[in-house]
Formats: C-alpha cells, structure tokens, sequence
C-alpha cells in the first residue's frame, strides 16, 4: 500500500509543527513521510484487536505529591536565557490586535 | 599504569589512596584532550578553568574525609541533553545553542554528591535524534578506532570521549539504542537501565517513555559502580521509580554456572554482518564454557520494532520539542511579523533536518484521523513486544543479541538514507519499547579494526544479572585500546 501525502496534508502538518518549510523541503517531506508511512503500515499485519494500547511499561497511575516550593528564586537566571526581556517579563510580539 | 588508562574505580581507588589528586586526574584528561580532541571532536564544551576549581574543592572534601566513595575526584563527561547549571546545554542543536540551564539534572546532582568532577559536556545527534553523532549543529564526532568512520549515536561524544580516554566515564543516554549502539561502535561497555531507575529530572526530552540515562565507561566494573551513584527514586520525575535494591557492584561475580541464557533466532537475520555474527556466537560460547545454559529461541514480533518506535518517539517528540518556540530561551529568528511568524520562522530555523523530518512524522500520527491507525496501533504493538520479552524472560536469566547488525559505518554513508539507517536500530530498539535494562560489552574487533558489540539484555529490574554474565564474560578477554590512544595521538 503505498501512501501519499498531498500537499494540503503536508501544509496542515507544517500549521500543527508549527514549522516553514520551503518548497524543496515540503516536498523532500513529502517523500520521507510516504516512505516512512509505507513502512510502519507493516504494523496493520500485525491482530491487535483485544489489546490495550500500552503508554507505560508498569502500571503507573497518577503520581501525586504536595505542591510545595522548594527551589530558590531564579527569575533574574531565568529571564537571562530569553532572547528578549523588558521590565523581568519575557518579551513577545503583539498578540492582540 | 598512565592516570587516562585506568577504569573510574581504578582511578578513584588510588585518589582515596592519596596517590593521585583529583586535580591531577582532571590535568591528566586534559592534557589527552589537548593531544586528541581535535581529531575526535567529542566535546561540545570543556570547562577547562571550573573543571580544575572544582578539583580542587573535591579534594579538600576527599582529604577531610567528607567523600569516600569511589568516584570521588574521577572526572566525567556528560552528555550534552543533561542539564548543568551555568554551564551550556545545547543538545548539539542551533535553537539552544546559548541554553545555561538554572538546575542541575538529578542524575548529574548524584554524581556530583558522589564528588564527581564534570570535565565537559559532550557531542551528540541533535536532540538525541540520530545514530551516528553526524546530526549535531556543532560538527561530527570521529570514532577514535578509525577516523573516517562515525562513533555511533545518539551518545557518540561520550563513547568516543571514553576510548579516546579523554574522560575515564560518561553519562550518556538512550531512548533507542543511544547508548549501547555507540558503546558497540567505540569498543566501550554502555548500559541503558530499567526504566524508571535513574531520574529524567533534567534530561532534555526526545521520547519521555523511553528516554533513559545510563553510564558508558571502559569495563561492567566501573558501569555498575557508576550506576549505583545515579540511579536514584525522584519525585520530581513521575516515571521514576523506587527500587528494592540499589546495589549493583555485588553482582560482579565471575560465576555463570547454571544461569538460563536465550539468543533469539529471529535476531540471525539477512542484514546482520557476518563477522558480527561470528563475535556474539563466539562469545556465547564462551559463557557456555564457564557453565551457562545457551540455546535459542524465537523471540517473535522483530520486525515490528522500529516501525512501532518511530511512531511513539516521534508522536512525543513533536509534543516534547513544542516548548522550544523561540520566547523563554534559545534561538529566535532576526525578523518576524507576528507570533506565529516568529514560532515557525524560530523553529524552522533553529532545528535541523532530522528533528524536523521527527517533529512532522510525529504530528501527523497524533493528527485527529490518523491517531487510532498510527499512534494507538504503536501503542498495542509495544504491548505484544513486552509480552514477548516477558515470555522469554519466563524461560531465561537474559538474552543475548549484537548490539547493531554492523560495525561502525564511514562517515557519511548513512544520512542519506535515513530509512536504511532506522533499521540499525534494530536489535536495541526494542529493550526500550519493553523498558528493559540492557549492556553492550566490547567482544572483538572486525577485519577492519572496528569493535563488536554484544548486548545482554535483562527483564526488568534484572540488571544484576546482566552485570554478572557482562561480568564473567569481561575476565576471559583484556580491554583493547584503539591505536589512536597507544600511539598518543596522530601528529
């Protein structure tokens, strides 16, 4: 079965990746997904009707603990990997119109 | 014995003993720095002045009788995806290429309690995406058995770093074969545990369920030793877990006599190196001597493998990398209009091709109309694959299987071909889905000059019994050194 990726797929794609592709590197992804797609289509000879899909190895539930503070203040260390800060915020683009 | 040769417990034996400092074994490391990592190149950064501070605080705390244990004073690398407070942690890629995390990650904290000593912070595939270190933003890593050929990866900086003798250990870690495929390929002993045993707390995230850090040194000693000082139960990971027994070093045993070892059959496949078969069969053999039960089995499901772990690693990776948006550190892009403008020009920007190629893969699968037939099908794939293992693992103590169907390939001769290059994984890929703790120990080198991996596999928590067959199978044969390292380096 060989899959294939149309271009309004691979646009929906780059808007969910949040990523730009050229027009080169759209249709080198194009390619790539196809072959990869066709590939793990092997996985459909495989029955698993009946099973549970598995995120984890053991059984782990939610981990609870108390939410209580113990970290220092690192705002100033913090703020200092941002590409761009004002007044100790980090600083955006507008957003709003 | 030169201070750079010696294994981390050998080196740390003789600094409790008073006969080395901890300054000299860092000066040691890097004078073989200075000689070799021009031509190897397995460090992103080295931290030449805090390494030598730190030294020398450890040592004081040594000389007072404050650390006694045996990793006090002994340098190591770590591997670039681990973050050390104030110090660049880049994952080998552009968009975190100016990244000072404000913590430290949990399993580097254990080490430093341990009185470790961080030399630097190592190459690797960008964002532990690749199987051969050519990915990172910062250059390849060279095999220091042969320079035209890859370390491996995604932890080829700290496996080449280790048999370039640059560091006596690293931390490397493995979400598909990181660390045991570059171990193979370096000649080096690499362990992924449980998963679960040592914290994620400040592993940059590829694949969260499978994502394991893991020592890479020169012997199972020094590996076990290394993974009592890291594994620890963490609140502040989720998936960590508490274990009965932390003690690893009491399963160094050289006795096999009786213990139930299977080798799949379904490993024996078209694609696996001939010479590579040769080593492990040998190397079964050897255990059979000293008393092993060896026989083979199917194991079943091989195939299935890496296409189910593309699925789940790429499905969270894209989840995973979404954080990395240009605004709360990193790269962002010189001109933009708006938001979203500045993300994806950021982001596109800012990864390389094959994180890329991983972040759309991944966000198709978990796409709404392709989840059920993608990501959920994975999901009960990796169910049947445990229940595989778990099956085996009723009949037998461990399993023994090549880390990678071939020694090391040229540099690059595997990029282009990234389909081609995922099959490699095969043989490791797998531990990871089942969770599985599992060690690649050096076997022999090929008719090029290029080391054998073999990987002994545990069931979970068994790790003790991966150590003690790595172990007795480690006595009959001494830890070979690539040429590079005898002769002191090329000039």
């Amino acid at each position: 079965m060989a899959n294939k990726i149309s271009d309004e797929t691979i646009e929906y794609v780059g808007i969910l990746a949040k990523l730009e592709l050229s027009g080169q590197e759209k249709e080198d992804a194009k390619a790539d997904m196809e072959k990869m797609l066709d590939y793990i289509d092997t996985l459909n000879e495989l029955d698993t009707d009946g099973i549970e899909p598995m995120s984890h190895v053991f059984p782990v539930q939610n981990v609870f603990r108390e939410d209580i503070v113990r970290n220092g203040d690192g705002r100033e260390d913090t703020l200092a990997n941002a590409p761009l800060t004002k007044d100790h915020c980090l600083k955006v683009p507008r957003t709003i119109g | 014995m030169e201070i750079k040769s010696m294994t981390a417990v050998e080196l740390g034996k003789k600094i409790q003993a008073k006969e080395i400092s901890a300054v000299e074994a860092v000066r040691a490391s890097l004078a073989q720095i200075d000689k070799v990592e021009e031509q190897v190149h397995s460090f992103v950064t080295i931290d030449r002045a805090g390494t030598l501070q730190r030294a020398e605080e450890v040592q004081r705390q040594i000389s007072d009788g404050t650390l006694t244990g045996p990793l006090a004073g002994v340098p190591v690398a770590v591997k670039d995806n681990m973050c050390t407070k104030g110090m660049l942690t880049t994952c080998s890629s552009k968009i975190l290429g100016n990244f000072k995390p404000v913590f430290t990650a949990e399993a580097v904290r254990n080490l430093e309690k341990a009185g470790a000593v961080i030399i630097g912070k190592t190459n690797m595939d960008e964002f532990a995406m690749g199987s051969t270190t050519e990915t990172s933003y910062f250059g390849v890593t060279r095999n220091p058995w042969n320079l035209e050929h890859v370390p491996g990866g995604s932890s080829g900086g700290s496996c080449a770093a280790v048999a370039a003798e640059e560091c006596p250990y690293a931390l490397g870690s493995d979400t598909g074969g990181s660390i045991r495929q570059p171990s193979s390929f370096c000649g080096v002993v690499g362990i992924k545990p449980t998963y679960g045993t040592v914290s994620r707390y400040g592993l940059i995230a590829y694949g969260s369920s499978l994502d394991q850090i893991g020592p890479v040194a020169k012997d199972v000693t020094d590996c076990a030793a290394i993974l009592e000082a890291i594994a620890s139960h963490d609140p502040k990971d989720s998936t960590s877990i508490a274990r009965e027994s932390y003690d690893f070093t009491g399963a160094l045993r050289d006795d096999v006599k009786g213990m139930k070892i299977g080798i799949p059959q379904d490993y024996f496949i078209d694609g696996l190196d001939k010479e590579v078969k040769e080593h492990i069969l040998r190397a079964a053999k050897v255990l059979e001597e000293k008393g092993a039960v060896v026989e083979e089995f199917d194991l079943s499901l091989v195939q299935y493998a890496i296409p189910a772990y593309y699925v789940i690693a790429s499905a969270e990776a894209s989840s995973n990398l979404a954080r990395f948006d240009g605004v709360k550190y990193g790269y962002r892009t010189e001109e933009y209009e708006d938001l979203h403008n500045m993300y994806k020009k950021s982001r596109s920007e800012g990864f390389g091709a094959e994180v890329k190629r991983r972040i759309m893969l991944g966000s198709f699968v978990l796409s709404s109309g392709y989840y059920d037939a993608y990501y959920l099908k994975a999901l009960r794939t990796k169910a049947l694959i445990k229940q595989a293992f778990d099956r085996a693992f009723e009949k037998y103590d461990a399993i023994l299987a090549p880390a990678a169907p071939t020694t090391a390939p040229r540099l690059g001769a595997s990029l282009n071909d990234p389909l081609k290059m995922y099959l490699g994984d095969i043989y490791t890929i797998s531990v990871n889905l089942a969770g599985l703790p599992g060690i690649s120990i050096p076997v022999g080198t090929d008719s090029k000059g290029l080391p054998v991996g073999m990987q002994v596999i545990g069931s979970c928590f068994d790790e003790k019994k991966i150590f003690n067959i790595a172990y007795a199978y480690e006595q009959t044969g001494e830890y070979k050194r690539p040429a590079l390292v005898q002769e002191g380096g090329r000039e």
